[in-house]
């Protein structure tokens, strides 16, 4: 099913243009050429040869030396609504999404109060429909309040359109209750994403336990944390025949079990985050909050490395930014005292091109291919540029340079990550559920007659 | 030097510069009149996050010796108890336009942002678990004084490391004039990855004998209830330092305030070889020097009697 069936978007008029010449590259339709990428109707109408697209009545974008991708999906965003729309709403989270080349979002339930009855689903759709730029999903809550004891109701959560299930931002610390939900999860469907941290081992960190947390006096987060949980919970999937989904993979144990447990035939997925891949906790002894304060944390060169290898032997399949918006006053704090989290969704595939792809660590095909895998774990369709799909388009310059945050963000919240980093890459226009999600301001487009 | 804000951030040079200018205010100490004018005019603020006798005393006298106005201000009892925002705070009592802010705080970090929102000069007086670079100076000073140098001195710093922001500017400070550092605790008091400070672990005090200084951190009662440790006395009877243990050419010293009978016996603190009563006093004159260096530093002109025969001789050194 495409995205605009199974997600809710303000709905808008179906794109009609030409992206003239692009380089068009789609490794898992195995698209890897120069072609005219006419949009229309909806759906990517034809990969033209370059030059030749009928381009009567559509808008012609001259897009020679330009990469045309199947859109980005993210399948971990917090758009804050209901309760912190200080921080951040459907309309600016969605914006945000948009400008980061993304034609497709799934929000976490863990909002005040949290996503756990079919009416809080039906009003964020709602709400979805009056003022999302791209395709929106809601997660409800595995737990009802997200308090870790009863399950919510699940089949009518379904039913009402909640496309899977998680209580992110806290871990299920009850095996017994994680059973009962995979258990279940073979009446109502739906995938559960799971934060995987055991808080009893968290209890007072702030950072990754280590050299960098010994040296700064930080209370540790160590990485058997994540790992303990992860190995516990690919136990009970396997033993429940039941899906999860991993969220934000940190530890290179936790990668080893993962790997182990695909191995071994468990239904298992798993993402990485953008500043997982690019960062250590080396960044941290600079004690500054607004960039560096998530959790699960930064942690060490070789979890960074086993989180690259993951990507790419597939052990994790997907990209996803865990966009954590925060208003200042929350994080203008001593880090300890700091709020967790980080905006992405605005600088995922810009940062991941300059410090990945540009260095030669992965290519630009992998990149492509991970940006958008978080769409299959919640059974719904990867965005693809084959004809005949839905439109769903990001074109990119990769000679871009820009300095995030100059032009401040579509984002409410400005707790970059990458906030003055200087990227190379840049998203020019993202097309999403065959709509013009977005364009570059910067970006002047060449009209046909 | 703009601002104190870690150990980490001083070479040895600029660590030796601050004790040195500490000696010529010992020597001011033995007048009997006891303040210098340099900061008159000036205004230093002191904001207490924390509960704290002998820091917040010691930076207050200090700024009274070198004549600067003080303004005193405990999170107890002002706006902090009403939901001040640290920011919030120190842009009020920036606007008295304070040559000087002295900040203890909870948490790692908070000096190094109090600096980002001040003009002020800002003084760490304790960061959390992270630093407490006058404490350090005023150790590094008070071995000085007794030894010389710490040149090839081995020192082994006991306790519960895990929570001391002394560990860590000690650590740093006492490896940076040149001695070998061990730190020495129970393994759940010994953060992990610490030995990449440049110090030796040890989980017993076997091998003790070896070090010609023992530095002895406050043990708090609580970190039972946390199962650091199954009790005090079964901490004590592994870790305490008492006159057994110590040996009689052994140098003594803790930051204070000393939990007698749990990680000192009282024996050992009244023996002549504790230096805890020298540490506190050259608090007074560190913290002064502190202050002078980073209002008054790049003026030149000295206080009071300088030079190379103001310097105290050692007093001794360890066999």
């Amino acid at each position: 099913m495409s995205l605009a069936d199974l997600l809710d978007v303000r709905p808008g008029e179906d794109a009609h243009l030409v992206l003239r010449r692009a380089t068009v590259l789609d490794p898992v339709a195995g698209i890897d050429s120069v072609h005219d990428v006419v949009v229309r109707g909806g759906e990517i109408a034809a990969l033209a040869s370059p030059g030749e697209a009928d381009t009567d009545g559509a808008e012609v974008v001259e897009a020679e030396g330009l990469h045309a991708f199947p859109a980005f999906f993210d399948p971990h965003v917090h758009l804050r609504t209901p309760g912190h729309e200080h921080k951040e709403d459907v309309e600016t989270g969605t914006r945000a999404a948009a400008a980061g080349g993304y034609c497709g979002i799934l929000a976490m339930a863990n909002t005040e109060p949290p996503v756990s009855t079919p009416a809080d689903i039906a009003a964020l759709r709602e709400q979805a429909r009056a003022s999302a730029s791209v395709p929106v999903g809601f997660l409800a809550t595995v737990t009802k309040a997200m308090q870790g004891g009863e399950l919510t109701e699940m089949v009518e959560l379904r039913e009402a359109g909640a496309v899977g299930f998680s209580d992110d931002g806290l871990p299920i610390a009850d095996a017994g209750v994680m059973r009962r939900a995979l258990q279940y999860q073979h009446l109502c469907g739906g995938n559960i994403a799971l934060h995987e941290e055991d808080a009893r081992l968290t209890q007072g960190g702030a950072m990754h336990e280590g050299p960098a947390s010994a040296a700064l006096g930080v209370g540790g987060i160590p990485s058997v944390s994540e790992s303990t949980m992860v190995g516990r919970d690919v136990a009970l999937a396997g033993y429940e025949q039941a899906r999860i989904h991993l969220q934000h993979l940190s530890a290179a144990e936790s990668v080893g079990i993962v790997r182990a447990a695909k191995a071994a035939g468990v239904r298992v997925s798993a993402e990485a985050s953008p500043h997982h891949l690019c960062l250590t906790d080396e960044a941290v002894r600079s004690l500054d909050p607004h960039r560096f304060k998530m959790n699960p944390p930064l942690r060490e060169e070789r979890d960074r490395q086993a989180l690259i290898d993951g990507l790419r032997d597939g052990t994790i399949e997907c990209i996803a930014t865990d966009h954590a918006p925060h208003q200042p006053e929350e994080k203008d704090v001593p880090f300890e005292q700091a709020a967790f989290g980080v905006t992405g969704l605005e600088t995922a595939f810009a940062a991941l091109h300059t410090e990945l792809v540009l260095p030669g660590v992965i290519d630009l095909a992998l990149l492509v291919e991970r940006m958008s895998g978080g769409a299959e774990p919640f059974d719904l369709q990867r965005p693809s540029l084959a004809p005949g799909s839905e439109a769903n388009v990001a074109l990119c310059d990769l000679g871009a340079e820009w300095t995030v945050g100059e032009d401040g963000y579509e984002s409410r919240s400005a707790n970059s990550w990458c906030a003055g980093r200087s990227l190379t890459g840049r998203v020019l226009i993202t097309v999403a559920a065959g709509q013009v999600a977005f364009r570059l301001r910067s970006f002047s487009l060449g009209v046909a007659a | 030097m703009k601002h104190l804000l870690s150990i980490e951030q001083l070479s040895r040079e600029e660590i030796e510069a601050i004790l040195d200018r500490a000696e010529s205010f010992a020597e001011v100490g033995r007048r009997d009149i006891k303040k210098v004018p340099t900061l008159r005019g000036r205004t230093v603020v002191s904001l207490f996050y924390e509960s704290s006798t002998r820091t917040s005393s010691s930076f207050d006298l200090a700024a009274k010796r070198l004549s600067a106005d003080l303004v005193s201000v405990k999170a107890a009892g002002s706006s902090v108890e009403k939901g001040e925002s640290l920011k919030d705070t120190v842009a009020t009592l920036s606007a008295y336009d304070p040559a000087a802010i002295v900040i203890r705080h909870p948490y790692a970090g908070a000096a190094q942002m109090v600096a980002g929102w001040t003009t002020a000069a800002v003084v760490n007086a304790g960061d959390g678990k992270h630093e407490h670079p006058s404490q350090a100076l005023l150790d590094v000073y008070t071995l000085r004084r007794r030894l010389g140098s710490l040149d090839g001195i081995r020192i082994w710093i006991v306790g519960d490391v895990l929570h001391s922001r002394v560990a860590r500017s000690n650590l740093i400070a006492f490896a940076r004039m040149g001695a070998e550092v061990t730190v020495c605790g129970p393994p759940t008091l010994i953060p992990r990855g610490i030995e990449e400070l440049g110090c030796e672990v040890s989980y017993s005090l076997e091998g003790l004998e070896e070090a010609e200084v023992v530095y002895a951190l406050r043990m708090q009662k609580e970190r039972m209830s946390e199962s650091f440790v199954p009790s005090l006395r079964e901490y004590a009877a592994n870790f305490q330092i008492d006159t057994r243990r110590l040996n009689p050419r052994q140098l003594l010293m803790h930051p204070g305030p000393v939990n007698r009978g749990v990680e000192l016996s009282g024996e050992a603190i009244d023996s002549p070889q504790s230096l805890i009563a020298e540490q506190v006093a050259a608090g007074l004159v560190v913290r002064m020097a502190i202050l002078y260096e980073l209002l008054a530093g790049g003026e030149g002109t000295a206080p009071a009697a300088e030079g190379e025969g103001s310097r105290p001789t050692p007093i001794g050194t360890p066999a």
